[in-house]
């Protein structure tokens, strides 16, 4: 049994003891459990990592099995991380274990939900461990279908439209996707369906010109590219608080790992080639998704699409394909991760107080609520990239990676997403200044009282894990940049 | 005369064997006796079921009868018997036990009805006519001339229409019988007038002789053509599909659930075979045919499927689409397609039985057949809305259930043989089918509903079925051993 497994072996393992729990006490057990395991699981990882690592292990994924699974199309399940997957990979523990507590106070069909929930983490989980082209969609699909439900069910406002438009976007992108995955398997005439071994036999340059753009697109729709956002602000607005958290944080990630681990890995020459349509699209991204931000008036549409702006930085800097600008895309998607995670439990929570998430009938919350105010200027700053926090050291490497390029058509794009900085500056201050400060306006708002200690937990945890990256970025960037090379390398041939 | 031959018949005579018993059972037994006599049938059948799974060539070896050459490669030869009339292959005794089992998953199903006034006088009769029509279907699998499959397809066609309307109390039902037998007849008219076309040009029946006459001519394309409608009706395919709607409205659920799966993948299974051993020379004339009709199947189907409300309309839409998807392994032609190709009948079986049982048991205690009756249905009958529910994903094909994986293979024995753009259809369509198979979820978890179906105790017999095909779905796609015990069959079939 390999180590990796567990991660899949655990949420598994998780429904199997939700399903059989008779009350909430129980099912919180299981879940607080589970995600503890996961936590730990995740963070040993990272250190059994660097150790082999440091024990000079230079071999590109570490810890890798492999089993043949369906022989006649050589499908195996095969497993492995590297530098950049065992950074999602603690990513997601990270938010898996906030979100449990953030949905401590679950009133509605309880069981049910966690079990959706554990689906949920099983497929993120397995699509960072995965290695083979077959598993990897598998799980990405394992992940996608429990959000409908998860919506439809325990959501807010238009839920069912949101639920429907969401799933159907994305099943369209993983459809492309599943046809893109076809395609490199067969053109590639690769022996198995492994990502590595298909890099090393190579896909023809002819198909790569109609695969990658497939594949990106697949991948990009999860990743909120520009025309195929529109599912993102809809869907986070009316997803439950954990839901969102999780989705913002993690699953939107699958997309951008997918687009970088599969897209420009396997078809580096049409990487090279097609980069140019796919920049003007993603910085299309990055400046609509911050000027839609600001004429918002719901929090959670403010902060999906202040989403949608900064998953688009991702996809921008992975498409400059250099060392640095890469190392700033991972880096951005963990620190992304974890501060839209704590922007949607904090939302969450005030809306659980204010029952309203209208930011013109808030006012002075810090006076009513400090814990979650405090937080709230911490996730705020750190989303507008203030040094020390997460988002300024990653934001600072992608920009600086971007103009490496020393062409006109890179300059002008880099110096266009550059702008989005001060638009977050816009609509992060407006919100702080409207909801947290001056009088508090309604009375009804008064005695609501600050976090409860579960809130609090969820909470300090984000906080301290984007402070961690802010301060301390170096060994993480290291980690994933060592990671990088054979990527890039196969790029620059 | 050679009274060996009759060994090579095993499955057929043990069929009889059982229709015999239970013909005098029925007609002989006290009426105290008559009590156990479903039960009976069913362990009947189920012996039976046992019985055929012996691979072929360990029963013949037994018998001590296979011949010396053919023992090495035991696995894939087949045994012509009758002089070339019947054959017994391994991949022929493989369909039969699939399609066994489904029909002993659909007998359970029936008797919950079968117990009702009008029908209980008459239940002898409803198993021995399924049977019967199930004995024809093992004809068609295992002909070797055209003249046995042509009989097959017609025991396995004239008693349905009795089925239909076995419910001759109700006017639906009666309609429904007169539409079938009437269209059935034609089209049985048509494939008759191609077959005698093929004898014309060619001077032969038997399978193995047509292919050195084939060469392509006009009239034996017209030969072909006629032959195909034939069995496009029996498969349901557009544009012969139009009796499928109302015959699956009227008909007792019990004899739709049959009728869209068991019927369905002996005539799938039958196709491919006389397209890959008698018309195999001329594929260059058939596959630009089956390439249109598979799209207007998928396409069509699943635009009007859209938009159907009362549930067996939808669901004979939805099986028209399902039908589309098996011409894909059908088109291919391959060892990977035929492999595929019945590893969906074997995962489309189990799921849509699924469907049905839910259907029939809430149909028979409720009277409810409409999507919007389904408003609210988890919250009375959590069990049934999850098997409800598995199933329609299964069908939609969401991981990790069995579907995605016969979904998955289908279109890579598609992708295989260079066919991108139909796979690109077919994809498409699987994301509307995803819609209106949520619609159904929809209805059963998120839907409000005042007045929902009551809670229903379903008997042993049907939670027997369901069970056995929740397993199915559930364990079949994780468990690779299926699908390669049957490509180990296909290759060199």
């Amino acid at each position: 049994m390999n180590f990796l497994s567990l991660f899949v072996l655990v949420p598994v393992l998780m429904m199997v003891g939700l399903f059989l729990s008779k009350n909430l006490t129980q099912i919180r057990a299981v879940a607080v459990t589970g995600a503890s395991l996961l936590l730990a699981l995740a963070v040993g990882l990272v250190f059994a990592y660097l150790g082999e690592r440091a024990a000079g292990n230079t071999s590109e994924m570490l810890f890798a099995a492999d089993h043949v699974w369906y022989a006649p199309l050589n499908i195996h399940y095969s497993v492995g991380v590297d530098g950049i997957s065992v950074a999602m990979l603690l990513l997601s523990a990270i938010i898996v274990f906030t979100g449990v507590f953030a949905s401590w106070k679950m009133e509605f069909l309880e069981k049910e939900f966690f079990l959706w929930f554990c689906l949920l983490s099983t497929g993120v989980f397995g699509f960072f461990i995965s290695l083979d082209l077959f598993t990897m969609f598998m799980y990405y699909e394992i992940a996608l279908i429990p959000m409908y439900l998860l919506i439809g069910v325990w959501g807010s406002g238009r839920k069912e439209y949101s639920a429907m438009k969401l799933t159907l976007m994305l099943m369209a992108g993983s459809a492309l996707l599943l046809l893109g995955i076809l395609g490199i398997y067969y053109l590639s005439g690769a022996t198995s369906m492994n990502l590595l071994e298909i890099a090393r036999t190579g896909v023809p340059a002819a198909s790569q010109n109609w695969l990658f753009p497939l594949v990106f697109v697949g991948f990009g729709v999860l990743g909120a590219l520009f025309p195929f956002h529109t599912w993102s602000p809809d869907g986070h607005a009316s997803a439950p608080t954990a839901v969102s958290m999780l989705h913002a944080g993690v699953l939107m990630k699958l997309g951008g790992y997918g687009c970088f681990r599969v897209a420009i890995y396997l078809m580096p020459q049409a990487a090279n080639e097609l980069a140019w349509i796919f920049i003007i699209l993603t910085g299309v991204s990055v400046v609509y998704g911050a000027y839609s931000a600001i004429v918002q008036t719901d929090l959670k549409y403010i902060n999906a699409y202040s989403s949608v702006s900064h998953c688009g930085l991702v996809l921008f800097a992975i498409l400059m394909l250099n060392q640095t600008a890469m190392n700033g895309a991972i880096l951005q998607m963990l620190s992304h991760g974890l501060m839209t995670a704590l922007f949607f439990a904090l939302i969450g929570m005030i809306y659980g107080r204010t029952h309203t998430r209208d930011i013109r009938q808030m006012q002075g919350l810090m006076k009513i609520m400090p814990f979650l105010g405090v937080c709230y200027v911490i996730a705020g700053l750190a989303s507008l990239g203030l040094p020390g926090l997460s988002g300024f050291v990653a934001e600072m490497t992608i920009f600086i990676g971007a103009f490496i390029h020393q062409d006109a058509f890179h300059r002008v794009f880099t110096i266009i997403a550059c702008t989005s900085i001060v638009i977050t500056a816009v609509y992060i201050l407006r919100v702080v200044g409207k909801i947290l400060y001056g009088p508090a306006a309604d009375h009804q708002h008064i005695d609501a009282g600050d976090a409860r200690w579960y809130e609090r937990t969820s909470t300090i945890v984000l906080i301290l894990a984007i402070a961690g990256i802010g301060l301390a970025p170096l060994w993480i960037s290291d980690m994933i940049s060592d990671s990088l090379l054979p990527i890039v390398q196969n790029i620059n041939l | 005369m050679d009274y060996s031959n009759f060994i090579y018949l095993k499955e057929e005579l043990s069929l009889i064997a059982v229709i015999v018993i239970l013909l005098l059972y029925d007609i002989f037994g006290s009426k105290k006796s008559l009590n156990y006599f479903q039960p009976a049938a069913c362990l009947l059948f189920a012996a039976h079921i046992l019985f055929t799974c012996c691979p072929a060539g360990q029963t013949l070896a037994i018998f001590g009868n296979i011949p010396p050459a053919d023992q090495a490669n035991a696995a894939a030869s087949v045994y012509p018997t009758f002089s070339g009339m019947y054959n017994l292959f391994p991949l022929g005794s493989i369909i039969k036990t699939i399609l066994s089992v489904g029909t002993l998953i659909v007998l359970l199903q029936a008797r919950d009805w079968l117990e009702e006034e009008q029908t209980r006088v008459r239940r002898g009769e409803f198993y021995m006519i399924t049977l019967f029509t199930l004995l024809g279907m093992y004809f068609m699998i295992s002909a070797g001339n055209f003249l046995l499959f042509y009989i097959g397809l017609e025991l396995a066609s004239v008693p349905m229409a009795t089925l239909v309307a076995f419910d001759k109390h109700r006017n639906h039902s009666a309609e429904a019988g007169a539409k079938y037998i009437l269209t059935a007849v034609f089209a049985s008219g048509l494939l008759l007038y191609g077959i005698s076309l093929l004898y014309g040009t060619t001077g032969t029946l038997y399978f193995t002789d047509i292919p050195a006459a084939i060469n392509g001519s006009p009239l034996q394309i017209m030969a072909f053509i006629l032959f195909f409608a034939g069995m496009g009706f029996k498969l349901s395919l557009v544009p012969f599909h139009q009796w499928t709607p109302d015959v699956y409205q009227g008909a007792p659920t019990p004899v739709t659930a049959y009728l869209s799966v068991i019927s369905k993948g002996a005539a799938a299974f039958a196709l491919v075979t006389i397209l890959c051993k008698v018309f195999g020379n001329i594929t260059e004339h058939w596959q630009p045919i089956l390439f249109w009709i598979t799209i207007a199947t998928i396409t069509v189907a699943n635009l009007f499927a859209l938009r159907q409300q009362n549930l067996k309309r939808f669901l004979a839409y939805s099986s028209i689409s399902q039908a589309g998807y098996i011409m894909l392994g059908v088109i291919s032609a391959s060892a990977t397609g035929v492999t595929s190709l019945l590893y969906y009948i074997l995962v489309y079986i189990f799921s849509n039985l699924a469907v049905f049982g839910v259907i029939t048991i809430i149909e028979r205690r409720s009277g409810k057949e409409t999507i919007d009756d389904y408003n609210g249905l988890y919250t009375t009958n959590p069990r049934l809305s999850l098997v409800m529910m598995i199933a329609l994903f299964s069908l939609a094909g969401i991981p990790p259930l069995a579907g995605f994986f016969s979904k998955f293979f289908v279109f890579a024995a598609a992708v295989e043989q260079g066919y991108y753009w139909l796979v690109f259809i077919a994809l498409l369509n699987t994301v509307i089918s995803l819609y209106y198979y949520l619609r159904l979820v929809r209805a059963m978890f998120i839907n409000k509903n005042e007045n929902p179906v009551a809670a229903i105790r379903s008997d042993n017999y049907t939670r027997l079925g369901l069970l056995a095909c929740s397993a199915g779905i559930l364990l079949l796609g994780i468990l690779s051993i299926v699908h390669g015990e049957i490509y180990r069959h296909a290759v060199g079939w």
